[in-house]
């Protein structure tokens, strides 16, 4: 048996375990009524600390990271080192503002933030907005995991579009059976490799020399480029560019759909606290496969046909033991294909509750929505592979660049809206927009360049944008700056026109909201419709005892879902 | 939530500004392990936000309505 033979063995059997653990996962915990969107999209809001923990490493950090980050390193030394801190800055942030998201979602019942932006500034319109920008923003971003599952493929001898094609139907069958139980358990697995990976990768640079060699040749090599701006640190001129990029792709985490669905899952406010505690293990993670890029530097790693996405897998490839290269394989495979179910999910999510929902059917029943959800999120997965295979892939990374600048417009009603309503619903309208159309102005203003400095592309050649001398800053920030500055105005303006605000339906103390207090429970109740009461019913729902009148439970469930007819003098503690 | 749990919120300004500091850590020494002060300052904040958010977590866990 050939080394190859071990590598591709070992990926074989590891990839088909996952996806029998994929398609079992419907059956783990297996909730009263699987039917329910709430089950399906968020695991019934009932995932403990470490199921938490391993899902939203699984989808965060996704292979796009893994692959790309190190890319960066590779190709411009310490730019590419954004990811790092931009990943730590979002763990204090989390235990704040995702806490006061979870406590309204989960009290209101919101799976998406696009609702939340419905409810708090009583505009329908908004959310639609919102929820429109959302699935923007992440058909491209599933289109890069994708990639990146592509450039592993290619590297383990998997070639051209059916492997890919194979590897999305089987994900999307886990996805549309099992909804987020599929992406929850396969994390854990991923996590499981991506570890081997890392102790792997770590024995591999004390091998050659250490990092003290490793920096030292990738520096000799930074020196010997033409670019100025590459090199083991910042530039004098490269802080401005840096800090607004972290600043910027800190803050899009909040606005990207994915990124609160893991959140919604969990089961209380103090999971969610105790997580934004121990996230910071995998920035850690994320830091280590950032400079294995300078590892590969130091080696001379040459990526294929100058693809610098292919670094990762040709250092794997040629410095691994064969057996651990398809340990490695399999975890990067894994970690790009939990995001793609996880987004996919999320932006399903988004019509339903915020499109569909409110424009096509008010009148769907909780079943009815899951069934929707299901098959938009293989529309999603499959229009991502059809964009890559369709389009030139090169394309899906200009979008996924011009998506994290969209979704950043939607921070003053979805991230801002968690703290204040002061803004009018009119005037978050007219921010986001005027936000999208600087954002994409400038977009399309920059020119790409190759590494000797000559223009290959007239447009969308990246997301910095040159303020001269050498100097640049991310548009995401500006387009922010901009839609923030509209906002602001407008709301002064129709503050002193004296128009009247949309109703905001969520209460103060709806973002303290836990688990457990007795006003959920009967909202639960209320929402669901019930009865859940029955064995093997989640062990969130209430007992029977606390079950609503019967003049409540003969209202339609549907009324309550928007929170806009909730009881306003319920008990509460 | 009440006034003293806010005021331990304020902690959490620390780990969300340290990483931002590049000018200070744009400097290749001190290293350690042979990896350079830009690149290591990073894995510094990332325990630096774990004890941070974990004091803030228990200093606030008991104050319950």
């Amino acid at each position: 048996m050939t080394d190859r033979d071990v590598e591709v063995g070992v990926f074989l059997i590891l990839m088909a375990g996952v996806v029998l653990l994929g398609f079992g996962a419907a059956r783990w915990r297996r909730p009263a009524d699987p039917y329910h969107l709430e089950e399906w999209s968020v695991g019934g809001r009932a995932f403990g600390n470490w199921t938490i923990w391993f899902l939203l490493g699984g989808s965060m950090y996704s292979a796009y990271t893994f692959i790309a980050v190190p890319a960066l390193t590779y190709g411009v030394g310490a730019i590419g080192w954004f990811a790092v801190p931009f990943a730590i800055v979002t763990t204090p942030l989390t235990f704040i503002f995702t806490t006061r998201a979870w406590s309204v979602a989960r009290r209101h019942g919101f799976l998406t933030h696009s609702e939340f932006a419905a409810a708090r500034f009583g505009s329908p319109g908004l959310g639609a907005l919102v929820a429109v920008t959302g699935i923007l923003a992440t058909i491209p971003y599933v289109a890069v995991q994708l990639i990146s599952l592509q450039a592993v493929l290619r590297t383990v001898g998997f070639g051209g579009e059916w492997p890919l094609l194979a590897a999305v139907s089987l994900v999307s069958i886990c996805t549309f059976r099992s909804g987020l139980r599929a992406p929850a358990l396969l994390s854990v697995v991923k996590d499981v490799l991506l570890a081997w990976m890392l102790i792997t990768a770590a024995l591999m640079v004390a091998m050659y020399g250490g990092w003290s060699s490793a920096f030292r040749g990738a520096s000799a090599r930074f020196a010997a480029t033409p670019n100025p701006a590459d090199g083991l640190l910042l530039p004098e001129t490269g802080h401005l560019g840096f800090i607004t990029l972290v600043a910027g792709s800190a803050l899009a985490i909040f606005a990207y759909p994915h990124a609160l669905v893991g959140m919604l899952a969990a089961k209380d406010r103090d999971t969610v606290r105790r997580n934004a505690a121990a996230l910071p293990v995998y920035c850690m993670a994320l830091g280590l496969m950032a400079m294995l890029g300078i590892f590969a530097l130091s080696r001379g790693v040459t990526p294929a046909d100058g693809d610098l996405n292919t670094v990762v897998p040709r250092l794997i490839h040629e410095y691994f033991p064969s057996w651990s290269a398809g340990v490695a394989y399999a975890a990067l495979s894994i970690a790009a294909l939990i995001p793609a179910a996880v987004m996919s999910i999320a932006a399903a999510n988004a019509f339903t509750r915020s499109l569909y929902r409110t424009y096509l059917r008010p009148d769907a029943t909780a079943s009815s929505e899951a069934w929707v959800s299901r098959w938009v999120s293989l529309i999603v997965k499959f229009g991502a592979a059809a964009l890559i295979l369709a389009v030139d892939p090169a394309f899906s990374v200009d979008l996924q660049l011009i998506g994290g600048v969209l979704i950043l417009q939607t921070i003053p009603a979805v991230f801002l809206g968690l703290l204040t309503a002061w803004f009018h619903r009119a005037a978050l309208i007219a921010g986001l927009v005027s936000g999208l159309v600087t954002g994409l102005i400038m977009l399309w203003d920059i020119p790409k360049v190759d590494a000797t400095g000559r223009v290959v592309a007239e447009h969308f050649g990246g997301s910095s944008w040159s303020i001269g001398d050498g100097r640049s800053v991310y548009v995401g920030v500006v387009a922010l700056a901009v839609n923030l500055v509209v906002t602001v105005a407008v709301t002064l303006l129709v503050r002193a026109a004296g128009i009247r605000y949309g109703d905001d339906t969520t209460r103060p103390d709806d973002y303290q909201a836990d688990a457990g207090d007795p006003y959920l429970k009967r909202l639960d109740e209320l929402i669901d419709g019930l009865p859940t009461g029955g064995p093997g019913s989640s062990p969130h729902r209430a007992s029977p005892a606390a079950l609503p009148t019967q003049a409540a439970r003969a209202e339609p469930a549907h009324r309550y879902r928007q929170g806009t007819r909730l009881p306003t003098q319920a008990p509460h503690p | 939530m009440s006034t003293r749990s806010r005021h331990w919120q304020w902690l959490l300004v620390i780990p969300t500004a340290a990483p931002l500091l590049t000018p200070f850590a744009n400097r290749i020494e001190p290293t350690l392990f042979g990896v350079p002060f830009f690149f290591w300052y990073q894995f510094a904040c990332a325990l630096l936000a774990m004890v941070v958010i974990t004091v803030v977590y228990l200093a606030t866990r008991e104050d319950r309505p």
